[in-house]
């Protein structure tokens, strides 16, 4: 969709997600130290060696910073687009299909949406322990219903369409008539959901990894350097600092870029439409 | 005092780019006398409509020109001239009403404000339009309403205030013969009572033929013709007009419907000089430059075309030869009964398709005919009886059939604008059903050309998105589709219905040149009688689920025998240029 490219909404949005995840990939190999390494005084103030200060270990904020970002981005990804795949497959099946099918993936859904996703999240990982495979996947699991519901609402509007019952009068296979006919036609919603999970996913993982079920010290983790330093707020506030800018300019980011998109599939920002 | 209705000049426009939608349209209207505004989709005649409330809508803007009520001037921030001076009744009831409001409570809003004795307005109005006035009946929800019903409301509501204009856009479209002639019956009535000037918006010919004084044909935003009703349908002046008026079909069956290929160029693809000009068969190399001016060709009578003096060529249609009835059965229904839940939609239907003949089958909405086409071709499982084909009983749904069967059996669908998938290419929608069902081609260059060929459309078409074409250029291709695979029946359920006439007659007359090529066996679902007398051999006709009668072409129209036959043919709109109005 070459419209949604051309809004302010997009640019920005692409400006600020882009930054962070720029950040992430190339932090590391601009640090200026190692992140395990103890290079001053616990919450030494910033100096002119250390443009952030220092940790509660006296280690190099910004380079903690630097490192920080690439796994839980990696991992907020993955998370999005297995739950978003999940909830596409089965809200466009269950749309389509409809009947019992229909209700049996929707109700399942309902159970799951019944409980809020970190509760879910710590249920589980108080049973397996603090695994990153796991987190990763119950995230994926939470967002499947809620992929869900978008894309069988989107499906049952697509698939009233007269193309598709077309490709049904040929007797095309279910598989076929998914693939072919409905899928392109509910890409709008699709990458709208994939935007909005990824924020999600971000949060999300580093509110776990806050609450150090998620990735483990002495990984350097944006939301373990959260948590791990916000006792001294007052008098160092750059390594909470840091991690909640990053988080916040991407999930902003994210939110222009899938809302965006979601007004190029409305049609919102067309000009006239004669 | 001035004509209740001055329109000076005006220009409507799309704010962002400057093109203008309706260009420099002037007229006025007398008390009591109705406007035909007539043109194809996208010719401007909705956004000139609301243009005369002063309204435009959003991406537009009335860029100049005057309008008067009366010794009022209407602009697009004066208050107290809509609802009160001037009205405008929608085209769909059903999305103008508001759902969750009783019928009271709507028509309580559009009283004028310091009324003494509103109810005793309502009253009068709901008599006036021959709805009950009782108060439950006032208690009720729109969509406890027929369809003919909600746009009586709608109509009341336009007439509450007494307004000076009202405005109608196609106010019966989409409504069943009879009612819509009830419908044009409250309208002539009531403009004629209280001596309203009325703009009647519409893109059929034969309805605006019965109903108004003035007609004014529009094309491209530009008014190519304008005068008195009775002169513009006798000798229409203008090559478009002529063309538009030789594209309704009409009752009697004296002439057939033709065509005008090709489609209205949307605002932003207006070609230069006469917009007409690349389908205008009196054209000539100035017209393709100079943009014509209106003139006047005698009082009251104006055209937009120099060559109004040049005797054109006449007009042919491809007549379908006499087709000799071998009277083989091709394909036949035997007691099919189809029902939703415990609600029986189609009982003990039998029907016969003969070879090589169109068959029609004729209902007003809800009568089930669409459902009976579905049911033959296996989208819609039957509850009982049995659909013979080659010989053998065909299974209630698609799943179930051989693919043979299938390819045999082709149906194309009503609207072009969902029938075919907006995110694949023509060829791609074409190539992936005949791989469906055929394999895969040898030369798929070629089978796509020769498919495109034989629905006369350019081969270029074949890498063009669905959007990059008009709604004919649309049914075109569906039918393509259905042609791909080489099929010997074909299932067309209202493909005319959602197009223009003049597209409609030249895809009635593409129907008929493939039905002689190919030998193809037709079933033509549709609600227009007129068209049904142009296309069919045989007709059946279907009520509430019934098939009331069945005949020939020559039968039906000749000897109505069901008292339901005679009063679809006696509610149709009739229209027959030679007479001028009917």
């Amino acid at each position: 969709m070459p419209v949604a490219f051309r809004s302010l909404r997009m640019k920005i949005g692409v400006g600020l997600a882009g930054l962070v995840v720029l950040l992430a990939i190339f932090g590391p190999s601009v640090a200026p130290h190692d992140p395990q390494e103890f290079v001053t005084m616990p919450f030494a103030p910033p100096g002119h060696l250390l443009r952030f200060g220092g940790d509660y270990l006296g280690r190099d904020v910004l380079s903690q910073f630097l490192f920080g970002g690439r796994q839980i981005l990696l991992m907020s990804v993955i998370a999005a687009l297995v739950g978003v795949g999940l909830g596409a497959i089965l809200g466009i099946f269950a749309g389509f299909r409809g009947g019992r099918f229909d209700e049996f993936i929707m109700r399942s859904g309902d159970v799951v949406l019944a409980f809020p996703q970190v509760l879910l999240a710590l249920l589980f990982i108080s049973v397996t322990g603090p695994n990153l495979t796991v987190v990763v996947f119950l995230v994926a699991v939470g967002h499947a219903p809620r992929v869900a519901r978008v894309m069988r609402g989107a499906t049952l509007s697509v698939s009233e369409r007269d193309y598709v019952k077309s490709a049904m009068a040929l007797g095309m296979p279910t598989w076929r008539i998914v693939a072919q006919e409905i899928l392109p036609n509910v890409s709008g919603p699709l990458a709208v959901e994939v935007g909005l999970r990824l924020t999600y996913s971000i949060g999300l993982i580093s509110a776990l990894n806050f609450l150090g079920l998620g990735t483990q010290p002495p990984t350097p983790d944006w939301g373990l350097m959260i948590n791990d330093n916000r006792i001294a707020l007052t008098i160092q506030p750059w390594p909470v600092l840091l991690p909640v800018i990053a988080i916040a300019l991407l999930t902003i980011g994210m939110n222009l870029i899938s809302d965006a998109l979601a007004r190029a599939s409305a049609g919102l920002d067309r000009q006239v439409n004669a | 005092m001035s004509a209740p209705l001055v329109v000076a000049n005006l220009v409507v426009a799309g704010s962002g780019t400057g093109v203008a939608i309706v260009d420099d349209v002037s007229f006025e209207l007398d008390a009591g006398q109705v406007l035909g505004l007539v043109g194809e989709s996208g010719s401007g005649k909705t956004t000139l409509g609301l243009a005369l409330l002063g309204y435009a809508r959003s991406g537009t803007l009335i860029a100049s020109g005057r309008i008067f009520i009366g010794e009022t001037e209407v602009t697009s921030s004066s208050t107290g001239v809509r609802g009160k001076l001037i009205t405008y009744i929608p085209q769909s009831p059903a999305s103008a009403l508001n759902p969750v409001l009783r019928l009271h409570t709507q028509l309580l809003e559009c009283v004028v404000a310091g009324e003494e004795n509103p109810e005793s307005i309502i009253d009068q109005v709901l008599r006036e339009v021959a709805l009950p006035t009782d108060r439950q009946f006032l208690r009720r929800y729109p969509h406890q309403l027929s369809g003919g019903q909600q746009q009586r409301i709608a109509i009341a509501m336009a007439f509450i205030a007494r307004p000076d204009v009202i405005v109608l856009d196609e106010p019966t479209t989409g409504l069943d013969v009879t009612t819509q002639r009830q419908v044009l019956e409250t309208i002539r009535r009531l403009v004629k009572d209280h001596q309203v000037s009325a703009v009647y918006i519409s893109h059929d010919v034969a309805v605006v033929a019965e109903l108004v004084d003035k007609v004014m044909v529009l094309y491209s935003g530009k008014v190519v013709e304008y005068g008195e009703a009775t002169e513009v349908f006798r000798q229409p002046k203008h090559p478009y007009a002529r063309r538009l008026i030789a594209a309704v079909p009409d009752l009697a069956g004296n002439r057939s419907p033709v065509g005008i290929l090709g489609g209205a160029p949307s605002p932003f693809t207006r070609p230069p000089g006469c917009a007409f000009h690349p389908r205008c068969d009196i054209a000539v190399d100035e017209c393709q430059t100079r943009t014509p001016e209106l003139v006047q060709l005698s009082h009251g009578h104006f055209v937009r075309c120099p060559r109004t003096g040049i005797t054109p060529p006449a007009l042919t249609s491809e007549k379908a030869a006499l087709l000799t009835r071998d009277d083989s059965v091709a394909l036949s229904v035997r007691s099919v009964s189809v029902s939703y839940g415990k609600h029986t939609v189609l009982q003990d239907i039998d029907l016969d398709l003969v070879g090589g003949q169109c068959t029609a089958l004729l209902g007003e909405s809800g009568s089930g005919k669409t459902t009976l086409a579905r049911a033959i071709a296996g989208l819609q499982p039957r509850s009982s009886g049995s659909v013979i084909f080659d010989g053998a009983d065909l299974a209630p749904g698609v799943r179930e059939r051989k693919k043979e069967q299938l390819r045999k059996i082709q149906y194309i669908f009503q609207n072009p604008y969902e029938s075919i998938n907006p995110r694949r290419t023509i060829q791609e929608t074409l190539i992936a059903s005949y791989q469906f069902l055929c394999g895969k081609p040898k030369n798929s260059q070629e089978l796509i050309a020769e498919a495109l060929d034989s629905v006369s459309l350019r081969r270029e078409s074949a890498n063009r998105y669905p959007d990059q074409l008009s709604g004919g250029e649309r049914q075109r291709v569906a039918i393509a589709r259905a042609l791909i695979v080489n099929p010997e029946i074909l299932i067309c359920d209202e493909i005319t219905s959602s197009l223009d006439v003049s597209v409609q007659a030249s895809i009635v007359e593409l129907l008929q040149r493939l039905q002689r090529e190919r030998k193809l066996t037709l079933l033509f679902v549709t609600h227009n009688i007129a068209l049904v007398r142009h296309i069919a051999q045989d007709v059946a006709i279907l009520e509430s689920g019934h098939v009331v009668e069945r005949a020939s072409i020559a039968d039906i129209f000749a000897f109505p025998k069901h008292p339901y036959t005679q009063r679809l043919i006696a509610d149709a709109p009739s229209f027959d240029p030679a007479r001028g109005v009917a």
